[in-house]
């Protein structure tokens, strides 16, 4: 049923794909990327990886289900998976907290990149958030110092570490587990400093400009491309078996490079990458 | 053109105002909180601090400066550097100039060196009268450089958070200076230069989700609002109203997230405690 739903879902993407200019379809994108039969973190790692077992919890207050971590093979090289995970039916979306992570995602997420630096493992993530949940309880807990401590450790890991926007990427929330060497994004994922809704309240006042905002904010992944974030963009102008299979001979060449820098020289790569984010004008001194 | 507009705010800065306190004009300021009529320079003379009842006003750069800093001894770093259109917004142009105008800054942070009772260190000041204090590319990389200098000097470094989070105008450029500090603090952190955190009111969301809760010492002043998500999100993702008292510096300190709060008047003194216990003496 979800196959045949996301089979539709394609022809409408490709057929959108003829008279695309990229840039005038954002909202578009918008709706792919939450439509909620589009395929989740653990239908990719299910089709990509020969293997997965996930582990569970942060070992400080709870395992929260809004983030899978695991270990999982894929042609003999082992990788360290974290996937923030959206339900792909009601009772698992609430499961899952809708994929809105609280604190204990990102504190379990750490927990298992050290890990896979301590045992010599390449790191995947999968970026799959509408932004971190916004609760007491998630406040309570340091929603904040948790989202700034799992860049912060990420950004030490000597290991390589590849990031994979699938669908919505959304403020802090997906940012904490975007701090990768590099970072590829499916043609139809968002990327974005915040919901559409929640920019277009904060600066117009009105939360029903949502599209226009999406038109604005330059949220696509050939806007971020363009902005030199995201070094890679997945077609999805085939099926999701053309997908994943694109995907994980991307993960593959990627890791391939990476190997070949030492632990130092990927602690640097990535901070280059992310040292030289801004646009400003330099002037000359008067 | 750029040049000859960034000459033209530098010339309007120099003629200062005569009342520094960021609030209307007029002598007389009325409390938010006991709504006690107060001379503006009775207020002032108390580093914004209601005489009546204890309201902390926001204080606004140059006064945080004047306040934490050794007489004269704030140095502005030479960054020139300003803010651009990546979304080509309609109207942020004019919104920056119209704040630049009514604050004399030329964007929502300050950073420079200075002393602290004779002790040298690094010093960023976010203003929240600028655009919110929200952080944009110019802001990220004023706060990166600044913790770049606070290693190749060998200085401390204390940054007073002051902000509702990223700038949206910038977009996605926005949020990832949210990384790019966190990816300088990674380095200051290995240097071994200590990094101080003070959050005053208001810290939220990209600033409190990245370089606000990396201090190795956090502090914050009493009953500032500090939080990840703004209160009205929260009421209107839960439906239900908020309990008194959530996401001030008191909340924070109780869950663990803050190490003191420190009353405005004494923040000098515990400044300079603090670099003093973790071995940073007075230049010659």
């Amino acid at each position: 049923m979800a196959t045949k739903q996301n089979n539709t879902e394609t022809k409408k993407i490709s057929k959108n794909e003829k008279n695309d200019n990229s840039h005038a379809n954002a909202w578009k994108k918008v709706e792919i990327a939450r439509n909620p039969n589009r395929k989740t973190a653990l239908d990719y790692i299910e089709v990509i990886f020969d293997e997965f077992i996930e582990l569970h919890g942060d070992r400080l207050f709870k395992d929260d289900k809004s983030t899978v971590c695991g270990l999982a093979s894929m042609d003999g090289q082992n990788y360290t998976i974290i996937a923030q995970q959206k339900g792909r039916n009601t009772k698992e979306n609430i499961q899952r907290n809708f994929g809105m992570p609280n604190p204990e995602s990102y504190r379990k997420a750490i927990r298992l990149m050290k890990q896979a630096e301590k045992f010599n493992r390449p790191i995947v993530t999968f970026v799959d958030t509408k932004g971190a949940y916004p609760g007491i309880g998630a406040e309570e807990r340091g929603q904040g110092e948790a989202i700034a401590k799992s860049m912060f450790e990420m950004a030490k890991i000597t290991v390589p570490i590849i990031v994979v926007v699938i669908g919505e990427g959304s403020s802090g929330g997906a940012l904490a587990i975007t701090i990768g060497n590099k970072i590829i994004m499916l043609e139809n994922a968002i990327y974005s400093i915040l919901s559409p809704e929640g920019y277009a309240s904060i600066v117009w006042k009105d939360s029903s400009r949502a599209k226009e905002a999406a038109e604005v904010m330059k949220i696509t992944a050939k806007d971020l491309y363009d902005f030199k974030i995201v070094d890679k963009i997945i077609k999805e102008d085939k099926d999701f078996k053309d997908i994943a299979s694109k995907l994980k001979s991307e993960i593959k060449k990627e890791l391939k490079e990476l190997e070949k820098l030492t632990p130092k020289e990927l602690v640097e790569q990535r901070y280059e990458k992310f040292r030289n984010i801004g646009e400003y004008e330099v002037y000359s001194k008067s | 053109m750029i040049v000859d507009k960034i000459k033209k705010r530098d010339n309007k800065s120099i003629i200062k105002k005569d009342n520094k306190v960021d609030i209307p004009e007029g002598k007389w300021i009325k409390c938010d909180k006991c709504k006690e009529i107060i001379y503006k320079e009775v207020l002032k003379a108390n580093n914004g601090i209601c005489p009546a009842c204890n309201h902390y006003f926001r204080m606004n750069c140059e006064n945080r400066i004047e306040s934490i800093a050794d007489k004269g001894s704030f140095k502005k770093f030479n960054l020139n550097i300003d803010t651009v259109n990546p979304l080509k917004m309609e109207d942020y142009k004019n919104k920056l100039e119209s704040f630049r105008e009514k604050t004399n800054m030329d964007e929502a942070v300050q950073c420079g060196t200075c002393k602290i009772n004779g002790i040298e260190t690094v010093l960023c000041v976010m203003d929240s009268n600028f655009f919110m204090g929200s952080m944009g590319s110019v802001v990220g990389e004023k706060i990166t450089y600044s913790i770049e200098k606070a290693i190749s000097l060998k200085l401390p470094i204390i940054i007073f958070s002051c902000s509702g989070g990223a700038r949206m105008q910038e977009g996605i450029i926005s949020l990832m200076q949210m990384a790019k500090v966190t990816e300088a603090l990674t380095k200051l952190d290995k240097s071994g230069n200590l990094y101080i955190s003070v959050l005053t009111d208001p810290t939220y969301g990209g600033v409190t989700a990245s370089f606000a809760s990396l201090g190795d010492i956090i502090l914050a002043e009493p009953n500032a609002m500090i939080g990840f998500a703004g209160k009205r999100v929260i009421e209107q993702t839960i439906g239900e109203k908020l309990p008194e008292g959530f996401q001030t510096s008191e909340f924070m300190l109780e869950h663990g997230f803050v190490d003191k709060i420190v009353e405005r008047n004494f923040m000098k003194e515990t400044l300079y405690d603090l670099l003093k216990l973790n071995g940073y003496k007075k230049s010659k």
